[in-house]
C-alpha cells in the first residue's frame, strides 16, 4: 500500500517537473508566441467583456461600479422595433442571393475554364478574372456606380442600344433593385477567386476516368454531368456547409458603399444597423445588444452547421 | 487526335461546345475588364468633353489634366502617403507576426502547441461586436493613431494557419540536425524556416498589403477627423459618396468635396479611382502561382 502511494506521489512531482523541464527547454518558443497570445487576448476575448454594455443604461463618463443595470430591457427594445425586422429580412435576403449566386457562377465558371484547352488563353482569363478580388469595396462601388449611372452609364447604354428600354433607369435610386444589385456586384468581384478552389477539386480526378469516358463515346456536355460535377460535389457540399455559419455575417461594406438614402430600407444589414442605430447615435447599450445578437446567432449556425457536416462526413469542421 | 473525333461521330457538337465555352470566358474577361478600361480612358479625357458621353475604352480628347489636378489637392497626397506608409509597415510587421507564431504551432514538441491552436482558432467564430471594439480602441487611447492602422489587426488566425501548414511540409530532420549544431529555436526559425517558406509568405505577404491598402473603414470610423492620418481608400470614398445623394460620408471634413464641385467630379473620380488601382494591378499578377497554391493548401487543410 505504501510503496505505491508514494510511487503515485513520485508520479504526479515527476509529472509538475516534466512540465517545468519541458517548459524551459521550449523557452524560445513560448517566448514566440506568449506575445501574440497576450495580444489575441487583448483583442479577440477582452471586447467579450464589452458586452456587459448590452445590460446596462451604459454611459461612457461612469465607471463600471457606477453604470446602472437594466437587465434585458434593450434586447426587449430590439424584438419590439420594426427597423430590426427590416433589417434581418434585407440580411436574409441578401444573405441567400448571395449564396446561390456565389455557389452557381463560379462553378460554372470554374468547369468552362478547365474545357479550355489552350493553356494560355487559360492562364490569361484566370488573371484577368481575380483582378476584382483585389480591388477594394470602395472602387468596386465606384465602378458599379459608374456602369449603372444614368448619364452614360454602360449599362443604361447597352440597354437603351438594344431597344429593350426607352429612357435611363435609375439602378441607384431604386430600393427594390438593391438587393440584386449587391448580389451581382459580389458576383461580379469574387467570381473568379472562387474559382481556385473548384479548379483544384477538378485538378484532382484521375484522367483515367474521362479516357473512359472518351472511349465509351461521352460527349463533352456528358463527361462535365457524369464525372466533373459528380468529382467537385464533395468540395461544393462543404463549402456550402461552411456557409450556413456566415449566414447573417455577411458584412456590411458593400451596403454602406452602394447604399444611400433612397434605398436605406433596403440597404440596412445588422452591422450597419449597430453602426448607425448604436455608435453614431450614442446609443451603445442598444448597438452593444444587435452585435450580441449577430454574435450569438452566428455561434448557434455554426453549430448547426458543424452537426450537419458531422452526419454527412463523419468529420467536423471546427 | 482530330481524326479520332471525326471516328467517333460528334466533331460538330464538339465544334459548338468549344464556341459555347470560348464565348463564355471571354464574355466574362469582357465584363470583368470593361470597367476598368472605361475609368481609364476616362481620366485621360477632357473632363467637359467627358460630359458629352460616348466614350467607351479610348479617351477622345486626351489630357494629363484631371491627374494633375488630384495630385495638387493636399488631402489626397497625404491620403497617398499614409495608404503606402500603412501598407509597407503592416506587411513587414504582420509578415513577421504571422509567421513566428504558425512556427512555434508547427513544431510537434512544443508543449503550449494545442493550446494555443485552439486558442487561436475560436478567434475566426467568435467576436465581440463592432462597439465593444470601437470602445477597446478608445480606451487604448489609440484614436487618432496611426497605430491604429497595424497593432488590431496584427494577428490573422487564417494566416497563421496558411503559413503552418505550408511549414508542416518543410521536414523535420532539418531541424533537428541545426539543433544539433547547437541552433536555438529562434535562429532556425529564422535562418532555416523562413527562407525555406517563401511561397507561403508572398501569399500572406500579398493578403497582407492588399488589406491593408485597400482598408478605409478603420479610418472612417477611428482617425476620420485627423486628417493628417487619413488614407487614399478613404479620401477616395468621402469624394464617391459625396454625390450619391448624401450618404453617411459627410460627417468629416468636405473640403475636397467641395472643391470638386466646382471643378470636374466625374473625371477627379476616375483618376483617383486609377491611381488607388494602379499598384494592385502591378503586383498581383507575378504572385499568382503562389496565391493558387496557398488558397488551395489553406483549404484542403483547414
Amino acid at each position: 500500500m505504501k510503496a505505491i502511494t508514494i510511487d503515485g506521489e513520485r508520479q504526479v512531482r515527476g509529472d509538475k517537473g516534466r512540465f517545468w523541464r519541458t517548459f524551459l527547454r521550449n523557452k524560445y518558443l513560448w517566448a514566440m508566441s506568449l506575445p501574440f497570445v497576450l495580444w489575441v487576448f487583448v483583442f479577440s476575448y477582452y471586447p467579450l467583456w464589452g458586452w456587459t454594455m448590452a445590460f446596462q443604461k451604459y454611459k461612457p463618463a461612469l465607471s463600471f461600479g457606477e453604470q446602472q443595470w437594466v437587465g434585458f430591457d434593450h434586447f426587449k427594445t430590439l424584438f419590439h422595433d420594426d427597423t430590426f425586422y427590416q433589417v434581418m429580412r434585407n440580411t436574409l435576403a441578401m444573405s441567400f442571393m448571395g449564396i446561390i449566386a456565389g455557389f452557381l457562377v463560379p462553378i460554372i465558371f470554374a468547369i468552362m475554364l478547365n474545357e479550355i484547352r489552350s493553356m494560355a488563353f487559360k492562364r490569361v482569363a484566370q488573371t484577368v478574372s481575380y483582378l476584382p478580388h483585389f480591388v477594394s469595396w470602395v472602387v468596386v462601388a465606384g465602378l458599379v456606380t459608374k456602369m449603372l449611372s444614368t448619364d452614360n452609364g454602360a449599362v443604361n447604354e447597352l440597354l437603351m442600344w438594344l431597344g429593350i428600354i426607352n429612357e435611363p433607369i435609375q439602378f441607384m435610386a431604386k430600393g427594390e433593385l438593391f438587393w440584386g444589385i449587391v448580389t451581382v456586384s459580389d458576383v461580379w468581384k469574387e467570381m473568379g477567386w472562387n474559382t481556385i478552389i473548384y479548379l483544384a477539386a477538378i485538378a484532382g480526378i484521375g484522367p483515367e476516368l474521362y479516357e473512359a469516358a472518351k472511349v465509351d463515346g461521352a460527349s463533352r456536355l456528358r463527361q462535365i454531368w457524369h464525372i466533373t460535377l459528380p468529382g467537385i460535389r464533395t468540395t461544393i457540399v462543404i463549402l456550402l456547409i461552411m456557409s450556413i455559419g456566415h449566414l447573417i455575417q455577411i458584412g456590411f461594406e458593400k451596403q454602406f458603399l452602394l447604399g444611400n438614402n433612397l434605398v436605406r430600407d433596403y440597404s440596412r444589414v445588422l452591422d450597419l444597423y449597430s453602426l448607425e442605430y448604436g455608435l453614431q447615435m450614442s446609443r451603445y447599450s442598444f448597438g452593444t445588444a444587435i452585435n450580441i445578437f449577430n454574435s450569438v446567432v452566428s455561434i448557434l449556425l455554426l453549430f448547426a452547421a458543424n452537426g450537419l457536416f458531422k452526419r454527412i462526413t463523419k468529420e467536423s469542421i471546427m | 487526335m482530330s481524326t479520332k473525333k471525326t471516328l467517333m461521330g460528334t466533331p460538330m457538337s464538339d465544334r459548338i461546345f468549344n464556341i459555347v465555352v470560348y464565348a463564355f470566358v471571354i464574355g466574362v474577361m469582357i465584363v470583368t475588364l470593361y470597367p476598368f478600361l472605361n475609368v481609364l480612358a476616362l481620366s485621360f479625357n477632357d473632363s467637359i468633353d467627358s460630359v458629352r458621353g460616348g466614350i467607351t475604352i479610348f479617351p477622345r480628347d486626351f489630357t494629363l489634366k484631371n491627374y494633375e489636378l488630384i495630385f495638387s489637392f493636399s488631402s489626397l497626397l497625404t491620403g497617398f502617403k499614409i495608404s503606402v506608409l500603412r501598407t509597407v509597415a503592416g506587411t513587414i510587421v504582420g509578415l513577421i507576426s504571422a509567421s513566428m507564431l504558425a512556427y512555434t504551432l508547427s513544431r510537434p514538441d512544443f508543449q503550449g502547441r494545442r493550446f494555443v491552436s485552439v486558442y487561436l482558432a475560436l478567434t475566426m467564430y467568435v467576436s465581440g461586436g463592432l462597439i465593444p471594439f470601437y470602445f477597446l480602441i478608445k480606451d487604448l487611447h489609440m484614436m487618432n493613431t496611426f497605430a491604429v492602422y497595424i497593432i488590431p489587426g496584427l494577428v490573422s488566425a487564417f494566416n497563421v494557419f496558411i503559413i503552418r501548414s505550408f511549414m508542416d511540409t518543410i521536414p523535420y530532420a532539418l531541424q533537428e540536425s541545426a539543433k544539433l549544431d547547437g541552433a536555438n529555436d529562434f535562429t532556425i526559425y529564422w535562418r532555416i524556416i523562413l527562407p525555406m517558406s517563401k511561397p507561403a509568405l508572398a501569399t500572406i505577404a500579398l493578403f497582407l498589403a492588399v488589406g491593408q491598402w485597400n482598408s478605409w473603414f478603420d479610418t472612417y470610423l477611428y482617425n476620420g477627423s485627423s486628417e493628417s492620418l487619413t488614407t487614399l481608400q478613404f479620401e477616395l470614398m468621402k469624394v464617391l459618396q459625396s454625390t450619391t445623394s448624401g450618404n453617411n460620408a459627410d460627417i468629416h471634413n468636405p473640403n475636397l468635396t467641395q472643391v470638386m464641385s466646382t471643378v470636374s467630379p466625374e473625371s477627379v473620380k476616375m483618376a483617383i479611382t486609377i491611381v488607388v488601382t494602379l499598384p494592385i494591378l502591378l503586383v498581383y499578377p507575378f504572385l499568382q502561382r503562389y496565391f493558387v497554391k496557398g488558397m488551395t493548401l489553406g483549404a484542403v487543410k483547414g
